[in-house]
């Protein structure tokens, strides 16, 4: 069992909260003002914390696909 | 064979009356009793149906699939300004709405809504709560609208323009502030400056704030300069040579969004716990057991409260601020298997959404368990789940709206126990104007708890 972290571009809007959240598998562009998908398969022990950000996203942009 | 737009638009059904046209198609009912309206167009019409308003036809989708094509379309194709003619006399010609999408994109960075800036807001936040029970005693009543309109009008002046301001700033401002929130009939759709009570009024509380800001942009004038430190964004407008009027229509549209929804949801939430004593009674223990090792509100409001955070979405998501967010179609769109012609009016709503059975089961039913681990019916339902609306404009202050309840809630629960004066069901919505607010009276007791 392991999951695939997905980032909707079309929805985020550079708040930034997944960065604080879980910082190894979420980075920013500044450039283009939105997040980046840093580990898109992260390890187990990161769930947590990535749950954390899907949960607490202002925009709802974050989504955890579950995968066998 | 080409479809034209007038057999197009009439594909999609329409609503019936209930209250008789008086001309304006269902304007007069919208004006009593929108909620049933948008109900109505769901239970008649399915996904996508249409009302009018004026000389305007309104389509209005619900459903997930609908909604997101709704929210996900580009501003170049759905154009939110010219929605909302009741807010151009309130904000003043030129301020915010009628701005350029990049220039939006701009202002909202400049009100410092980045997590980053929350911790200190969730400081400013607390000393105003604290400023506002500071004359309660043990014991006494308030009256949830004036209490929470009050001290969301400090929340937002505060943390938004700046702390110099606020400063400047006493119950007047609310209570003008109020006249205009109450100035948006929806016969703004026929005139936006039809001569009838609540216009007036708004009109002279506009004039009244502009005259206070006037006043507060003398005395900095006079004070002359001081360490950029200690300088707020008034100051900054000021320098640019702005005039009160437009100064005034850019903090109004600033603390727009962030007042009267914001002290509508702590009402909400404070009623719906006050009826839901069993949910009241598990937050109580979650905020004693949180803050039990003396830790700063200013610091748990910005982590997770999940019980108190589930009370919350529920409130949202049976007493959304908003009922209903438009937007005009500058592009031809296809919603619901519909092609929709530049000029015409669409709308999602977040009060029929919100309550859609197949997405929210026993819609009608408090249970903030909807959002605990397993069920996360917000995050399931991303599409019909939208006190907050969705897409690219999904509110921008949510982050700071929630942090905001939380420190409310973490302050007064601490410290009160509340109960309902009047019977349960007479605390209910004013849903006369575009801005609903509650109805008046709606007084709540609050008592001092032994500890």
């Amino acid at each position: 069992m392991s999951f695939r972290v997905v980032a909707d571009l079309g929805l985020c809007q550079g708040h930034q909260m997944c960065t604080g959240e879980a910082p190894d598998v979420f980075g920013f562009d500044d450039a283009a003002d939105e997040v980046v998908v840093l580990q898109e398969r992260p390890d187990e022990s990161l769930r947590p914390q990535v749950d954390s950000a899907v949960k607490y996203c202002p925009a709802m942009a974050l989504a955890v696909e579950e995968e066998q | 064979m080409t479809v034209t737009t007038e057999s197009a638009i009439a594909d999609i059904p329409e609503v019936s009356y209930v209250v008789e046209d008086d001309g304006y198609g269902h304007l007069a009912e919208m004006r009593v009793d929108p909620i049933g309206l948008f109900e109505r167009v769901r239970a008649e019409c399915g996904e996508i149906g249409r009302f009018r308003l004026a000389d305007k036809d309104v389509v209005l989708v619900s459903g997930a699939q609908a909604n997101e094509q709704f929210f996900r379309a580009p501003d170049s194709t759905l154009d939110q300004a010219a929605a909302y003619p009741f807010m151009t006399p309130i904000f003043g010609k030129g301020v915010v709405f009628d701005a350029s999408p990049e220039e939006r994109q701009q202002m909202l960075k400049n009100q410092a809504l980045r997590g980053d800036m929350m911790r200190g807001h969730a400081a400013t936040i607390e000393a105003e709560i604290d400023r506002m029970v500071a004359d309660w005693g043990d014991e006494g009543e308030i009256d949830l609208l004036d209490w929470f309109a009050e001290l969301t009008i400090y929340t937002t002046s505060s943390c938004l323009i700046g702390k110099p301001f606020r400063e400047e700033l006493d119950s007047s401002f609310a209570h003008h502030y109020h006249e205009l929130e109450q100035g948006t009939d929806a016969i703004a759709y026929v005139d936006p400056y039809a001569d009838i009570e609540s216009f007036r009024r708004r009109d002279a509380a506009r004039e009244k704030l502009v005259d206070l800001v006037q006043g507060i942009i003398d005395k900095r004038v006079a004070r002359g300069t001081v360490p950029r430190e200690d300088r707020d964004l008034l100051d900054v407008l000021i320098s640019i040579d702005m005039t009160a009027d437009y100064i005034t229509g850019i903090f109004i549209s600033m603390m727009f969004a962030g007042h009267h929804t914001s002290s509508g949801t702590a009402s909400w939430a404070l009623i719906e716990m006050m009826r839901n004593p069993d949910v009241m009674a598990s937050v109580v223990a979650e905020l004693d057991d949180l803050y039990a090792d003396g830790s700063e509100v200013s610091f748990q409001a910005l982590r997770s409260i999940p019980r108190l955070e589930a009370a919350l979405k529920e409130t949202l998501r049976l007493h959304p601020p908003l009922i209903i967010l438009m937007r005009v179609v500058a592009e031809e769109i296809e919603l619901a298997g519909h092609t929709i012609s530049p000029g015409t009016v669409v709308a999602a709503s977040p009060r029929v959404s919100n309550r859609l059975a197949e997405d929210f089961p026993e819609p009608e039913r408090f249970d903030p368990s909807r959002y605990l681990d397993e069920r996360q019916e917000d995050l399931q339902n991303r599409w019909t789940w939208i006190p907050f609306g969705a897409g690219k404009h999904r509110c921008v202050g949510n982050a700071f709206a929630m942090m905001q309840m939380k420190a409310i809630f973490s302050v007064i629960l601490r410290d009160y126990e509340f109960e309902m004066v009047q019977p349960s069901e007479t605390y209910r919505d004013d849903v006369s104007k575009m801005v609903i607010q509650l109805q008046q009276p709606c007084r709540v007791r609050y008592t001092r708890r032994d500890r």
